[in-house]
């Protein structure tokens, strides 16, 4: 059994004369430790004293989804037994270079705080905080337990802190390092991993950029017989895809390096090796692909059930020969570069598809106009009636084709439409593209999350406001011709939790509509909109439970450039750098 | 923006001003581009034509209004800046073909091929046959095209004459600068192990 903290005696509740028969503590937090779904465990809590104490104990994992929100004093003192922690840092419009670099979101406080309070953490699973090389070394110094480690759309470390996980985890079982911005200084690190270790399961270097020593992986491969997942970075090649395959004939994940460079004899062995991956169900990877060698994967196709191209450029009929084998694939990513052509083929060889996302190979192409259009989305529409979540970027779309996927596919759940010229209209008839999402959100009961594009006034917020009543995170851009439309979407829409606007005429009045909305949401993002710093310090001093932080542009007057606003038990920040104003 | 700026105190008039033309037009004139006129569609999808024929009109006179250029917006199109920064694909050899001159020794006049249609060597080498009413034989590592009068070879990025077939399809499509088709004797000399 675990090792875990134990109560103290004086918060037990035995069976007490004057109170009705009670579970003793411990039997309450053995049942409680059955329920993982967030949701239930926050509503457990809320039952009564010695439920909140029972659920509390017996929590062995959190999501934190915004880093500032809770502190690790408050964290580690309500919960004792943490096992595993998930933490967002940065508003997710810094994926988009609109938040400075320096701006926080540091793992290290809790580092040490959990060193203290946690010391039998075995998981970390971040997304956009600053992780240093020296915060990796400490934790893998500070947690003989450590298991898995997982860093997605982080920056502020090198390969020289993946040395240190390597060296010291001894019980790793995931290393998980995705598109994050690190300075890659070489592929020594995978060869730090010792050679008695062997209790890899997860390994997804994909996104480095330097070589690693095959040698080494091969080895590490070979002796962790439970690795399940498995994706390379592109200095690895066919030829060696085929000796790790033979490794690891279990794998159930795939990324491969670049697909290149194989001697004929080499194909056959490769397919083969492919036929023997009998539970493999999602590839990845294909770095500078060459389409020549891709009948290589059909032995392997019929069992996929997620497909991610989006780093391939495939073309029409390339991505059409491929998914002939692939009908049962649930989730497809893929390039713009397959074209519409591309997208029929998806639609009629892909049945009960589920997810589709299409990238722009080209996305600051002005001169060449390529891609994909509406008519590709409506072909996928028309073959792929489960798809429920769609991300789309495309250079012209129409109210009408929108109407027809959402009749096609009525259940979508997560649609992010983005038309990649701002407040671009509908193409064939001028007007805006109010309708089209008008047809989203009245057709699509159950939608979770909403990104809108294209040209678009105040009716398409009226739109959202009156039926997306499942709606939980707005993105918005270049959209809207008054207050009118964001206060549309903060009265209408109960379960709204992250809204995020930019470049939209939305002013103070918006923002000051309904104050108590923002302590239901997880936060507000406004940058480059109509609010000033006035109105931001209204919000502010009305709502103190709110951190209200601005950030200025240089010689921007009264306007409050880029505004940041969420709830928080912790308080305003104590690490904001000069640049973020706390209202 | 600069006629819908809320004032601090004010009654905000100006967003629920009544105007002529589409909302937002201000902000579109200044910041978009048009791509309308680049998006010509060879034939407009069915139930859509006689709209479309209809609207020409009123999206040709658009494209004079708006700019023909817009300065590129941060962070837009919202893509992480690691597939950004990490990803320039191939676009114009995805376009045209793979020309290169093939050469026959003796022959009066060179030919060209695409190299893009064949599926690999065997290809190649059959299409050459069939081009030059000759017969290449079989590759093999030891020993080259042997028991053949003729011998296909390659002109690399180098300049250096190659064998064809010693290495992977792909990173041949992508040195081969030109084909020679060499015979006999010199051929032979090719072919043979030393």
């Amino acid at each position: 059994m675990d090792p875990v903290r134990k109560r103290g005696k004086n918060l037990s509740k035995s069976l007490d004369s004057t109170q009705p028969a009670s579970f003793p503590d411990e039997v309450l937090e053995q049942v409680f430790s059955v329920l993982k779904s967030r949701k239930d465990r926050s509503s457990v809590s809320l039952v009564c004293k010695v439920w909140y104490n029972a659920e509390r104990w017996s929590r062995r994992k959190v999501f934190i989804g915004n880093c500032y929100s809770v502190s690790p004093e408050i964290l580690v003192r309500r919960f004792p037994n943490i096992r595993s922690v998930t933490l967002k840092g940065k508003p997710r419009f810094s994926d988009f270079s609109l938040v400075p670099h320096d701006w926080g979101a540091d793992i290290h406080s809790w580092l040490d705080v959990f060193a203290e309070f946690y010391p039998f953490l075995e998981e970390l699973r971040l997304k956009r905080m600053v992780v240093t090389d020296r915060s990796l070394e400490f934790l893998a110094k500070s947690f003989s337990g450590f298991k898995a480690l997982s860093l997605l759309s982080c920056d502020g470390f090198s390969t020289d802190g993946l040395k240190a996980i390597a060296t010291h985890c001894k019980n790793l079982t995931e290393l998980d390092i995705q598109e994050n911005d690190i300075d890659d200084l070489g592929g020594e690190w995978l060869s730090c991993f010792p050679e008695t270790f062997v209790s890899l399961e997860v390994l997804n270097f994909a996104s480095l950029h330097s070589d690693v020593t095959f040698d080494a992986l091969e080895r590490l491969v070979d002796r962790c017989k439970a690795l399940r997942v498995l994706k390379v970075n592109m200095h690895i090649y066919l030829e060696q895809i085929k000796k790790l395959l033979l490794k690891a004939p279990g794998l159930t994940e795939l990324g491969t390096g670049s697909f290149l460079q194989l001697l004929p004899r080499q194909s056959a062995e490769l397919e083969t090796a492919f036929s023997r991956c009998k539970n493999l169900h999602t590839i990845s990877g294909l770095w500078e692909l060459s389409s020549f060698y891709l009948p290589v994967l059909y032995p392997a196709c019929a069992n996929l059930t997620y497909l991610n191209l989006s780093y391939a450029t495939l073309q029409s009929d390339e991505l059409a020969k491929l998914l002939s084998n692939c009908s049962n694939l649930r989730r497809l990513w893929v390039l713009d570069t397959v074209k519409d052509e591309g997208l029929e083929a998806v639609g009629s060889s892909c049945p009960l598809l589920e997810e589709l996302r299409v990238f722009p190979a080209d996305p600051f192409d002005h001169i060449m106009v390529q891609g994909v259009t509406e008519s590709g989305f409506v072909a996928v529409s028309n073959g792929c009636r489960k798809l429920h979540y769609v991300l789309y970027f495309c250079r012209q779309m129409s109210n009408v084709a929108v109407a027809t996927v959402v009749k096609n596919c009525p259940d979508f759940t997560h649609f992010r439409l983005c038309i990649m010229n701002p407040g671009q209209p509908d193409y064939m008839t001028n007007e805006p593209l109010d309708e089209a999402f008008g047809a989203v959100v009245k057709t699509c009961n159950k939608l979770q999350r909403l990104a809108i594009s294209g040209l678009l006034t105040d009716r398409a917020f009226e739109y959202i406001g009156k039926y997306a009543k499942n709606l939980e995170i707005l993105s918005v851009a270049f959209a809207g011709s008054s207050d009118l439309g964001m206060e549309a979407v903060i009265e209408g829409c109960p379960k709204l939790r992250k809204l995020e606007i930019r470049d939209s005429p939305f002013g103070n009045a918006a923002l000051l509509y309904n104050l108590n909305k923002y302590e239901s949401m997880r936060s507000l993002w406004m940058s480059a909109c109509n609010v000033t710093m006035n109105g931001c310090r209204v919000l502010a001093k009305l709502m103190p439970r709110l951190n209200v932080e601005v950030m200025k542009d240089e010689g921007s007057g009264n306007g409050a450039d880029k505004l940041y606003v969420y709830r928080s038990v912790a308080g305003p920040r104590r690490d904001a750098p000069p640049f973020v104003l706390t209202l | 923006m600069e006629s819908i700026r809320i004032e601090e105190t004010g009654l905000n008039l100006e967003a629920t001003e009544l105007r002529l033309g589409l909302p937002g037009r201000d902000k579109i004139e200044k910041e978009t581009i048009s791509s309308f006129n680049k998006n010509k569609r060879a034939a407009p999808k069915s139930a859509e034509d006689d709209e479309s024929k209809a609207n020409d009109d009123i999206k040709h006179h658009h494209h004079e209004a708006a700019p023909a250029a817009k300065a590129q917006v941060i962070g837009w199109p919202p893509i992480r800046s690691y597939r950004k920064n990490n990803f320039a694909p191939k676009k114009a050899e995805a376009e045209y073909g793979n020309y290169v001159k093939v050469s026959m020794d003796g022959a009066p006049y060179l030919r060209k091929i695409d190299l893009k249609v064949y599926n690999g060597y065997t290809d190649l080498l059959k299409a050459l046959e069939n081009m030059f009413k000759l017969s290449i034989g079989e590759y093999s590592e030891r020993e080259g095209y042997k028991g053949s009068e003729h011998a296909p070879t390659y002109e690399d990025k180098d300049g250096d004459l190659m064998l064809v077939g010693d290495v992977p399809w792909d990173m041949f499509m992508s040195t081969c600068k030109r084909l020679r088709i060499m015979k006999g004797s010199e051929a032979r000399g090719l072919g043979c192990a030393v």
